[in-house]
């Protein structure tokens, strides 16, 4: 720790850093536009000059000079830095005006103006008139994707884009060419952008020269209403603002959470807000002859009643898909084992996790955040750039680290990072399981669902465990055996126990014609239920389930309603109503209880309040709010003894598309046209 | 003092005062105007009806700024914005104004960049029903194109001092 005077305050900070983050220490305001936290110094916009005695006697871009390079005074006093000094305070006017000299002032057509940093900072630190009557530098417009809008002669050069598609994205889409006044911001070719995480350039971008495409013109960030919220679109529950204006959902920013997103999200989690209000189901619909009609929720209550009542009770079935809360799913297993039936499946893309085996057999038990301090990584059977993009960003975090081992078994995906390659299927795991023991006391073995859906799925799980036990990733104080889950809604129906009870049927079974009689499917779209059951689907898009349904209950998408939600790490985490559901949708919860009084059987609440007191009841982890519930590694142990004779076939992707995941996402255009081009993507590069 | 009074009383010097005020006023030039016909000239920078304006070429000057949305203090406009079909620029597709709202403070006319949205020289919009002070972006670009002359001047004679 080193003493350093800010403008008269003496702060106490590692030597380590930076005079601006030793500044921010003491409370003193530096502006800045290329610095970022999580990026590296470029020290190009030179706005964060400070004064210092001790140094060079001259401005120093406090981004780029640390708290050791400055010399004590020589009878040892601390070193100081002043920020609000009279040349401070002209050297900030004289790059501010430089900057502004190429700047276009079309900030009332600019989408990011009332939340432009150069808008502020210009307010705050700049002078009050221009002396630049000479014409400005205009810049062609490029072409980088779908996602982002790029208005080039805004750019300010900060570079903040291109160090984070180099590092943290890891994909190098985008770069400079061209010195001083020439100088461009571009993809080289015009070409999109490939990296999963690229709509976060335009959170960085300071200007509005990067801006999101499909938000374009839409609307003013004062006119938005601000729902702090999380995310459904993989399982890892990013932290996410929605803004709506009015009814309408029009954007999603990431929110900090360190233990889980830092302040990345994918482009699936950014831009899937235009499947919210396309395909929507806003009224119940019956099908008759064949076609479905749209009826009233009592008519579709009454015959969804009616077919249960003369269902006998192992003839019923329920599914349950990715995107539901914990309400739902334990109002539907009420609502089901209330009948008598044990046929519940959450499963539905046949994944053999069962909490059977212990929670810890099914959670991320390593944590998110844990892969920091990791020292190496085992992937079986996953894609964790397709399956988690930001967990594979912060993979890639802790691999540019250094001494990170990262070994994969499965598909030979492109993952931003080196990993030496072990094998395509389990005998590949099996032999990393009799090779030597490393040195490795904190090996995260990373089980992607590709392992787990296959029909041998217990047998790769038990594998894991073993892989994990003696290649040091169960040892004192660590659990590195971690499952990503794909969907937001299974370790919470896996905690709730969602799964066959005793003599039920799984989920393939229930899918399969003539099994069942009658199947509630409460947003199960990844599964094809055969002809001949009745299904009852509850959800939100016109998709695959809801053109199997024979009764269609409107339900809410995740920006609609109050759920709570379990990520792959078992951390439990609230969903927020941004806005109202379409039409006469309802939230999910409320439907099984209507449904549950239609037949006669009230459950046993008549709030969501109520709801949640009864859940916690039987499961009282479930409502400590951003914890993660105990898992105990003991299971693993059993876990790892079980019989263990894996098939030959190589492991499958768990994730075909990244784009078109759920039925949200598939109801979005953005989303589909990214998809496109990925498809294009990999038809190129097979050629 | 009482000698006084009597002295006005006698004298009816009040009574004859009041009879010269009174024709004086009667011979005077009229304060009141015959209305609809004779008006009172007004200032340039009278803020009466709305309009949008267009430039000389026929193009919008609204570039969806929201500004005068932002700063209308009785949140009497509506304004939705999108990129325009064939050119892809930043234009309104709905520009509403509530004139039963609207306390005619004029700050949309000072917010606006581009001196799209003005407060015109007309005062005489009086309807029969509420709807039809319920503007909407055609109204008042109708509005512009009447009044646009008046307004160009207008704005000409109050440049000096802005």
């Amino acid at each position: 720790m080193t003493r350093i005077l800010v403008d008269g305050v003496e702060v106490d900070v590692p030597a380590e850093y930076t005079l601006l983050q030793a500044c921010e220490e003491a409370g003193a305001e530096v502006p800045r536009f290329c610095f970022h936290e999580r990026l590296s110094i470029a020290g190009n916009c030179r706005m964060c000059l400070v004064e210092v005695k001790g140094g060079p006697p001259k401005p120093q871009a406090s981004c780029a000079i640390a708290v050791k390079d400055l010399r004590p005074g020589p009878d040892g006093a601390p070193p100081e830095v002043f920020t609000k000094s009279p040349m401070v305070k002209k050297a900030r006017e004289g790059v501010m005006e430089f900057l502004l000299v190429n700047h276009p002032l079309d900030c009332p057509i600019c989408d990011q103006g009332g939340e432009c940093d150069l808008q502020d900072q210009a307010l705050a630190f700049g002078g009050d008139s221009s002396r630049y009557a000479e014409n400005k530098r205009a810049v062609e417009d490029k072409y980088i994707g779908p996602l982002v809008k790029t208005a080039m002669t805004r750019c300010i050069h900060c570079t903040r884009c291109v160090r984070f598609t180099a590092e943290i994205a890891g994909t190098s889409d985008m770069g400079a060419i061209g010195r001083g006044e020439d100088m461009e911001i571009t993809t080289y070719l015009q070409t999109a952008m490939t990296s999963e995480l690229q709509g976060n350039v335009t959170d960085l971008c300071p200007v509005g020269a990067l801006l999101p495409k499909p938000q374009n013109f839409r609307a003013r960030p004062w006119e938005y209403q601000k729902t702090e919220t999380i995310d459904v679109q993989d399982a890892l529950g990013s932290a996410i603002r929605v803004d709506a204006r009015g009814r309408e959902v029009i954007r999603i920013l990431p929110r900090l959470n360190e233990a889980v997103n830092e302040e990345w999200i994918s482009d699936k989690t950014r831009q899937v807000v235009d499947g919210l209000k396309a395909q929507r189901l806003d009224r119940p619909y019956i099908r008759e002859n064949g076609r479905l009609r749209p009826a009233s929720w009592q008519e579709a209550l009454g015959t969804v009643a009616a077919k249960t009542k003369a269902t006998k009770a192992e003839k019923i079935g329920a599914l349950v898909g990715d995107l539901a809360a914990l309400e739902e799913i334990f109002a539907l297993k009420l609502l089901v084992e209330g009948r008598g039936s044990a046929n519940l499946d959450a499963r539905q893309d046949g994944s053999k996790l069962d909490p059977r085996f212990g929670r810890a057999s099914y959670l991320f038990n390593a944590s998110i955040a844990g892969i920091d301090e990791a020292d190496s990584l085992l992937i079986v059977g996953s894609n964790p750039r397709k399956e988690a993009p930001v967990l594979n960003a912060r993979i890639r975090k802790r691999w540019l680290k250094g001494d990170f081992l990262i070994s994969a078994i499965g598909e030979q995906a492109d993952l931003t990072y080196d990993y030496d390659y072990l094998g395509a299927g389990p005998d590949a795991l099996a032999r990393f399981i009799e090779s030597a023991p490393t040195a490795s006391a904190k090996r995260i073995v990373l089980i992607g669902q590709g392992a787990l859906t296959r029909p041998d799925g217990r047998a790769i799980l038990a594998l894991a465990a073993q892989a994990a036990r003696k290649h040091g990733g169960l040892s004192e104080g660590w659990n590195g055996f971690s499952v990503l889950h794909t969907a937001a809604a299974r370790v919470g129906a896996l905690d709730l126990g969602f799964t066959p009870g005793q003599g039920g049927l799984d989920a393939a079974d229930i899918a399969k014609a003539g099994v069942l009689d009658l199947v509630f499917n409460l947003g199960a779209d990844e599964i094809a239920i055969e002809p001949g059951a009745f299904v009852v689907y509850i959800g939100t898009h016109g998709d695959k389930g809801a053109h199997r349904a024979d009764v269609i209950l409107p339900g809410a998408a995740y920006t609609e309603k109050f759920g709570l939600y379990v990520n792959t790490e078992g951390r439990v985490q609230e969903a927020l109503r941004a806005t109202f559901p379409p039409g006469d949708a309802r939230e999910d919860w409320a439907i099984l209880r209507a449904l549950s009084g239609a037949l006669g059987a009230p459950l046993p609440f008549d709030s969501q309040k109520q709801l949640r007191a009864k859940l916690g009841e039987a499961h009282p982890h479930l409502l400590r709010l951003d914890q993660i519930g105990s898992a105990s590694a003991a299971d693993l142990e059993a876990v790892a003894l079980q019989p263990a004779t894996a098939w030959k076939d190589d492991f499958a992707p768990a994730i075909t598309d990244f784009y078109l995941t759920n039925p949200i996402a598939r109801a979005s255009a953005t989303m589909a046209e990214c998809s496109a081009l990925a498809l294009d993507r990999l038809k190129q590069a097979a050629e | 003092m009482k000698l006084d009074q009597a002295a006005k009383s006698l004298f009816l010097t009040e009574f004859i005062a009041a009879f010269f005020l009174s024709m004086r006023y009667f011979f005077k030039p009229k304060a009141t105007l015959n209305y609809p016909h004779e008006k009172n000239p007004i200032s340039p920078r009278f803020r009466g009806e709305h309009a949008l304006r267009r430039y000389p070429n026929g193009e919008e000057r609204c570039i969806a700024c929201k500004l005068c949305e932002a700063i209308c203090p009785a949140q009497a406009i509506t304004i939705e914005a999108g990129p325009r079909r064939n050119d892809g620029t930043r234009r309104t597709t709905r520009y509403d104004i509530d004139m039963v709202k609207c306390i005619y403070c004029g700050f949309c006319q000072e917010a606006c960049p581009v001196d799209a949205i003005v407060e015109g020289p007309n005062q005489e919009f009086a309807v029969e029903t509420r709807e039809e002070l319920y503007y909407n972006k055609e109204r008042l670009l109708e509005n512009g194109a009447r009044w646009e002359r008046e307004i160009a001047r207008n704005i000409a004679l109050d440049a000096p001092y802005r």
